[in-house]
């Protein structure tokens, strides 16, 4: 158990997701996907809703089985769960749902809940005075420490996720996923808990993997990202640069799409066209069909992710 | 930028509103008129939503209001239930946040858009469906004939907020107050959803307030921008000045959160 300290904490190769549906052919909502999150990076994973990247991250987490590929958490493969409970080595990998309705047990007591938490950090073998208490955690997540008398349903939203988080630091993740979770916060509350999320992470040594459709919250919160598109990743690297110089047709529209806040008055361009049906996806390269630079062979041609971080033909060596 | 000519369809003068002993509202003042987008920003708490609920008579049990709310020189606040309720989806209409849970999932789309119609305009069942298709053809729904028996979950949610904007379109409301409309979409989509908006409002010469927290969104499409803070309208005034010289210190606060914003 000594890892290459310069090796990714979280490695995912050429994973294939597949959902099947009964008289269709499997649906692969991850097909081919490669990406790495080190210890103390978050890596942003941006795309339009249905492109994969929720699968993606069931996938880290083992919530699904995968059809290919491999993914490995600190020289562990990752197995999908089963009955039993996880492997004691992939609790070190904790995940903050979309949903804080959904995601608290609305029947125990919030302390009780991030006290779970704790027990699976202790459970690992942490040493019983790096733990924390719930109190403790809670005040880390900005809320009074008497939060941990009372219920779930006495919160707000953001004050559910901020609990949700604190469950999940409880078990003292090195790698923290978050799957959407500021989507379903009021408005004004998103920056502050994804901003939250990050500080925390930075602040414990772990990767964080967060994953969102608001690209301007992203690119405030994360060092590095990854844009999917129809379940691939169309273009990677560091977030300054890919939001001052975006390369693949698909990142361009998508930052184009992002309104800017200079008075102007200027419509923010349209991306023409609907997200194609991951059950059928267009053949050669997925984004041709709306790609306004297509060109000759872009249907028949599959680009696959150069050195450079970018999987388009006009590119290509 | 001259609208000295324009009537305003909405005004609120010194809206005050008490919920539970705190006072959420201490006084706002706005007006709309008719082809104008009113951009209201602030951050969470600041009373933007209760000032578009308070418009429709939307509050929540056990709130008090002050001020005057006047549409067309009707004061809305002294209306009974039941005269609020001869405009509400008729004179001021609303579209919310998230469209996965403001439509209804176990009625079809064509029930939900010609519910209000038959109910407020009197239609039969025939002409209520003709409005429909109509309507969904101007928020550009693909087949809207046949989309008419298809259920919200049948959709995406960029057409669910078309939608959505249909039926709040119905019945030619003069005002429509849309609180976040954007926020739950995808970017690509949602650059579709604000050109749908600016454009049916200048071509239905609609009285637009636009609550939203996101500064790009408001640059974007509204006209006149209005901050608000602790209830509070800090600042109001022409897009173009508010987003590049603030007056008020809060303000500049929050366009300098911006991200790139310092450096630009």
């Amino acid at each position: 158990m000594t890892p290459d300290p310069t090796a990714p904490l979280l490695s995912v190769d050429d994973l294939v997701v597949q959902y099947h549906r009964p008289g269709a052919p499997p649906t692969r909502a991850v097909a081919g996907v490669s990406l790495q999150v080190r210890a103390g990076e978050v890596v942003g994973l941006v795309g339009e809703s249905g492109c994969g990247k929720s699968t993606l991250a069931r996938a880290v987490c083992g919530l699904t089985a995968l059809a290919e590929g491999r993914i490995t958490y600190d020289g562990t493969p990752v197995r999908p769960l089963r009955v039993r409970r996880r492997e004691l080595a992939l609790t070190g990998i904790q995940m903050v749902f979309q949903d804080p309705y959904g995601s608290l047990n609305p029947r125990r007591r919030v302390g009780s809940q991030i006290a779970d938490g704790i027990r699976t950090a202790a459970g690992r073998g942490e040493s019983a005075a790096e733990l924390t208490t719930p109190e403790d955690l809670l005040t880390r997540v900005g809320l009074p420490a008497s939060a941990a008398e009372r219920y779930p349903q006495e919160f707000s939203g953001g004050q559910r996720q901020r609990i949700a988080i604190a469950r999940a630091l409880g078990a003292r993740p090195r790698l923290l996923v978050g799957d959407e979770p500021i989507s379903a916060l009021d408005a004004s509350a998103q920056l502050q808990v994804a901003t939250l999320m990050r500080s925390l992470a930075v602040e414990s040594g772990a990767g964080l993997l967060f994953i969102s459709h608001d690209l301007s919250v992203v690119r405030l919160i994360a060092d590095r990202i990854a844009v999917m598109y129809l379940g691939r990743i169309v273009e990677t690297g560091p977030t300054a640069e890919v939001w001052a110089d975006p390369r693949h047709p698909y990142t361009r529209a998508l930052l184009a799409a992002v309104p800017k806040p200079d008075g102007a008055g200027v419509l923010p361009a349209e991306l023409p066209g609907d997200v194609p049906d991951p059950a059928d996806p267009p053949s050669g390269c997925r984004f041709h069909p709306r790609c306004p630079q297509a060109f000759d062979g872009c249907d028949r041609e599959e680009p696959q992710l150069i050195a450079g971080g970018v999987a388009c033909r006009l590119y290509a060596a | 930028m001259t609208d000295g000519d324009t009537v305003d369809v909405l005004r609120i003068s010194g809206l005050t509103l008490d919920l539970g002993g705190a006072r959420i509202l201490g006084g706002v003042d706005l007006a709309l008129q008719p082809g104008r987008i009113h951009g209201l920003a602030g951050e969470s708490g600041s009373g933007k939503t209760m000032t578009g609920l308070a418009t429709l008579g939307l509050l929540p049990p056990g709130a008090r209001t002050g001020g005057r709310i006047e549409l067309e020189g009707t004061d809305l606040l002294t209306l009974t239930p039941r005269q609020l309720a001869v405009l509400r989806g008729r004179s001021v209409s609303m579209v919310f946040q998230d469209p996965s849970t403001s439509l209804h999932p176990m009625l079809s789309i064509g029930h939900q858009l010609t519910d209000h119609l038959r109910h407020h305009l009197k239609l039969n069942r025939k002409a209520a469906k003709e409005r429909a298709v109509d309507l969904l053809t101007q928020v550009r729904i693909p087949n809207p004939r046949e989309a008419l028996g298809r259920y919200p979950h049948q959709f995406s949610g960029g057409m669910r907020q078309r939608i959505a904007i249909a039926i709040a379109l119905a019945c030619e409301p003069k005002v429509l107050i849309a609180d976040e409309p954007t926020t739950a979409l995808d970017v690509t989509v949602q650059a579709g959803v604000l050109r749908l908006l600016r454009g049916l409002c200048d071509d239905l010469g609609l009285a637009v307030l636009l609550v939203t927290h996101d500064l790009g969104v408001m640059s974007a499409i509204a006209d006149e921008v209005s901050v608000m803070r602790h209830g509070l309208v800090v600042e109001t005034g022409p897009r173009g000045r508010v987003l590049t010289e603030p007056q008020h210190e809060y303000t500049r606060q929050l366009l300098d959160a911006l991200p790139g914003r310092s450096t630009v």
